[in-house]
């Protein structure tokens, strides 16, 4: 007669499921096996004291991620069956979904290889198979955009070169030049970077514009990978505050380090975002929310709560949130006033908003939108009616760090332009912002490296000097950039609805 | 308000993008395997150096001495992406789960022969930690590797190791009444027992490789293709033939996860070796520098578990595996 089997409890089991399966190794020393979880100085005393984020076992992962992805593909196909893209809200909208495949599904890849690296690079084993889930997440994600948007790509422009653009595109650096600063970075500070700063801190400025932004603006097949990722997005905000909690309780001199961090990526998290609040703000044809009202909800009152729940350990809230605050009424404005007179060097269309959409921003924005932006909106408006589309002849200027076009003004002066300057073994290097800056004067050595795209077009690295060449050399054809009215997707979009209005001839079933 | 897509003609403007057009030819539809497969890893305009590798890209060729025209020929013959595969191992692990439920609700396991608990407990248990290492050395290998296809497949392969290193721990657990002394009692073995000790040498030998390829021939061709036919083919067989059935169920998955593994790890391999004779005359080079640590490695578990018959039962894998080399178009064999 067998005896009673004991009772183990969910956190015993997990932990021999996990971090019972590792040893020290004695052939070869730690330190050659994990060799990089060091240098950057933080201390670890005991690895056994880290807490499990989530407790997943394979099988369970396995089942419930299958069961996800069937429901999503079953999706997926019947958007790409019933044609569902006739079903958006408007043609301009899909510029939005361009954003998100040339800018963040290669961020979803780069975070599928960096989340590896740590998933092979802590010495902890229990933060080792956290990092493991999320590194195969990151894959699903990536894949499930690829697949979700390859339907769009047969339709609409913009997705088609994709591969190109990413690395290439003086615009797609922004992003690019974000995840490599941080997969370039030591383990802590990647997933200080990524799992808290972004994902824990930032991560509903990104979701719920794009996201809900899709799910209002009629698209299927964005909205269910968005939710369906959800969830593996919870376990990564879990592992994020795990994290921070876990070096800050390990060693005092952990806390300058992790605040610094902090410091940083909180700005190069907020920068990168700009591009999404504009995408908000003016790529969607039916609103969610502005920019400027997302920042006080998911900054203003819950990111400053977390921050007022993190001094218990010493943190303070980033530095620099506060010039973030004061921007809150103008990113957007100054954003797409850029894209709009560079789209002609993008994969993207731009457009001046409808009057009524125009009505809808001054109500947002209020006093300084009307007084700064709708009249620049109205004179180019104007001169796009007389037939002269207003388009820049040569590349902006960027900022060294963040890789934004230097468009931005002082925090207390919304007319005047900010540009600050770092000398650095005898080069000059340009910012834009005392945020930006302090990261440059931090590390020097990493941001001189920087490959700043229009200064690499003008040296002729870039297929010639011309926009011409340079677009060529994105494999952008003239069709594809630009202004949105008159364009190939605009185009299409009229005659799918002029199709649509024309009678079938047909009564209806009643 | 919804079109009614019958009255509408909707043309396509293209079938697939630009850079899968070029690949596989114009007018050409991908699979979902390819279209996730290709184009994906950042290729130029890498902005920073690693602070952790200054002497590499992000992501660079040069991490492995194996040479490939184009690192996406690397493709997996299973063409699993994230879908397919969860959706595959659900499929597994719903199947292992009833076996499971079955051995354990009848207490089939804790009914054998004492004599062959034992031998379990001593022979699979410890190698739960073989598993976790072949799951850190694909995490690397997913990490540092170059292009797409092997870099995905790497990391299934790192999890698929995790589960079945989940799997064994479970067998463990039912062994002992969900004691977890089985498990500290195996891990002391692995860390002192003479048997075990070979094989744990090459494992952290292989923890401080850094050329992903070499790593990739050494994990999941080498130290697999002898132990798992050894552990789960073999041992299985031997279990089985002394009134151990009931065994046979509980790693059922590690013997199906094993034939696809192979063919993943052959497929790869031979892709490599055809490329060039200078990749067949390196990957050659690491079979001769490595399939004797290995095989050695063995010997004492093998004597273990087989005594006067464990010379003949590793010669057959050591056939069954220079059957494979020869496929893959090197010829080499153990000294
Ligand atoms: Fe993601
Ligand atoms: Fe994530
Ligand atoms: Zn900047």
């Amino acid at each position: 007669m067998a005896e009673k089997p004991k009772r183990l409890n969910l956190n015993q089991k997990y932990q021999l499921m996990t971090r019972g399966l590792d040893w020290e190794t004695t052939y070869q020393s730690m330190d050659e096996v994990f060799p990089y979880d060091r240098y950057e100085g933080i201390k670890i005393k005991d690895w056994d004291k880290w807490q499990d984020p989530f407790r997943l076992t394979m099988d369970a992962y396995w089942k419930y991620q299958a069961e996800k992805e069937r429901k999503l593909y079953a999706i997926l196909d019947s958007v790409a069956q019933n044609n569902s893209q006739l079903n958006i809200s408007d043609g301009r909208y899909m510029n939005a979904v361009k954003i998100w495949m040339q800018g963040v599904t290669p961020l979803e890849y780069a975070a599928f290889r960096g989340f590896a690296m740590l998933g092979r690079g802590f010495r902890g084993a229990g933060a080792r198979v956290a990092c493991q889930f999320q590194s195969i997440d990151e894959m699903r994600h990536y894949q499930t955009q690829v697949h979700a948007f390859s339907h769009y790509n047969k339709y609409f422009n913009g997705f088609n070169q994709y591969s190109r653009i990413r690395d290439r595109a003086w615009y797609l650096s922004i992003p690019k030049s974000y995840f490599e600063d941080a997969v370039s970075a030591g383990p802590f500070e990647l997933i200080t970077a990524i799992s808290f700063s972004f994902e824990y801190v930032l991560t509903n400025l990104l979701f719920m514009p794009f996201v809900s932004g899709a799910a209002y603006n009629g698209d299927m097949a964005t909205t269910t990978f968005g939710f369906s990722a959800q969830s593996d997005e919870s376990r990564h905000m879990t592992l994020g505050l795990e994290i921070i909690k876990f070096m800050l309780e390990q060693h005092e001199d952990n806390l300058p380090i992790v605040q610094e961090w902090l410091d940083k990526w909180f700005w190069r998290g907020y920068r990168l975002l700009g591009l999404v609040g504009t995408m908000m703000d003016y790529m969607l044809p039916k609103k969610v929310m502005s920019w400027r009202q997302a920042w006080e909800i998911y900054w203003e009152d819950n990111g400053m709560a977390l921050f007022n729940d993190l001094a218990r350990y010493g943190l303070r809230p980033p530095k620099h949130h506060e010039a973030a605050t004061k921007e809150k009424y103008r990113i957007t404005h100054e954003f797409w006033s850029t894209i709009y007179q560079f789209s002609h060097a993008t994969a993207l269309y731009t457009w001046i908003p409808t009057t009524e959409e125009l009505d809808w921003l001054s109500a947002e924005y209020g006093e300084l939108f009307d007084t700064v932006y709708r009249p620049r909106y109205e004179y180019w408006q104007e001169l796009h009616e007389k037939g002269e589309r207003f388009f820049q002849k040569r590349l902006p200027v960027v900022c060294n760090v963040c890789q934004i076009p230097i468009f931005h003004t002082m925090p207390d002066d919304p007319l005047m332009n900010c540009c600050l300057v770092s000398e650095y073994k005898g080069t000059k290097h340009q910012m834009c912002s005392q945020g930006c800056l302090d990261i440059f004067n931090r590390e020097p050595e990493k941001y001189c490296q920087a490959y700043i795209p229009p200064q690499q077009i003008y040296q002729g690295n870039c297929g010639g000097a011309s926009l011409e060449d340079y677009r060529k050399w994105l494999h952008i054809k003239d069709e594809e950039t630009g202004e949105y009215y008159g364009s190939e997707d605009h185009v299409m979009w009229e005659q799918w609805q002029a199709q649509a209005a024309k009678p079938t001839g047909v009564a209806p079933a009643s | 308000m919804s079109i009614d897509i019958k009255t509408t003609k909707i043309e396509p403007r293209r079938v697939t993008f630009e850079h899968i057009a070029e690949k596989l030819g114009e007018g050409k539809t991908p699979s979902r395997y390819q279209e996730v497969m290709f184009g994906l890893q950042h290729e130029e305009v890498f902005h920073y150096r690693p602070t952790w590798d200054p002497g590499h890209e992000i992501f660079d060729a040069d991490r492995t001495a194996v040479n490939m025209g184009d690192y996406e020929d690397l493709l997996d013959p299973r063409r699993y992406y994230y879908g397919t595969y969860v959706i595959q191992r659900s499929r597994q692990q719903e199947s292992l789960e009833k076996n499971f439920a079955a051995v354990e609700k009848r207490g089939l396991l804790n009914a054998l022969d004492a004599s062959l608990i034992e031998k379990i407990r001593k022979v699979v248990i410890p190698f739960r930690h073989v598993e976790w290492g072949a799951n850190n050395n694909n995490l690397f290998i997913a990490a540092y590797g170059f292009g797409t296809p092997i870099t995905v497949a790497a990391d299934f392969q790192g999890m698929d190791r995790l589960g079945n290193a989940q799997y064994i721990t479970r067998i463990g657990l039912i062994l002992s009444n969900n004691d977890p002394a089985i498990l500290d009692q195996a891990k002391s073995e692995w860390l002192d027992e003479p048997m075990w000790q070979p094989l744990r040498k090459v494992i952290e030998d292989s923890f401080v490789i850094k050329d992903w390829f070499e790593l990739h021939v050494l994990q999941n061709y080498l130290i697999d293709g002898i132990f798992h036919p050894l552990l789960f083919q073999h041992f299985d067989d031997e279990v089985v033939a002394n009134g151990g059935a009931s065994f046979a169920m509980v790693t059922e998955f590690f013997v199906d996860w094993f034939a696809e593994s192979m063919r993943w790890a052959d497929s790869t391999i031979k892709t490599a070796v055809k490329e060039s004779d200078e990749n067949r005359a390196l990957i050659g080079g690491w079979i001769e520098k490595w399939l004797p640590v290995v095989s050695q490695a063995a010997e004492p578990l093998a004597g273990f578990i087989f005594a006067d018959r464990s010379s003949e039962v590793l010669e057959r894998i050591s056939d069954q595996l220079a059957a494979r080399t020869g496929k893959i178009g090197i010829s080499a064999r153990a000294a």
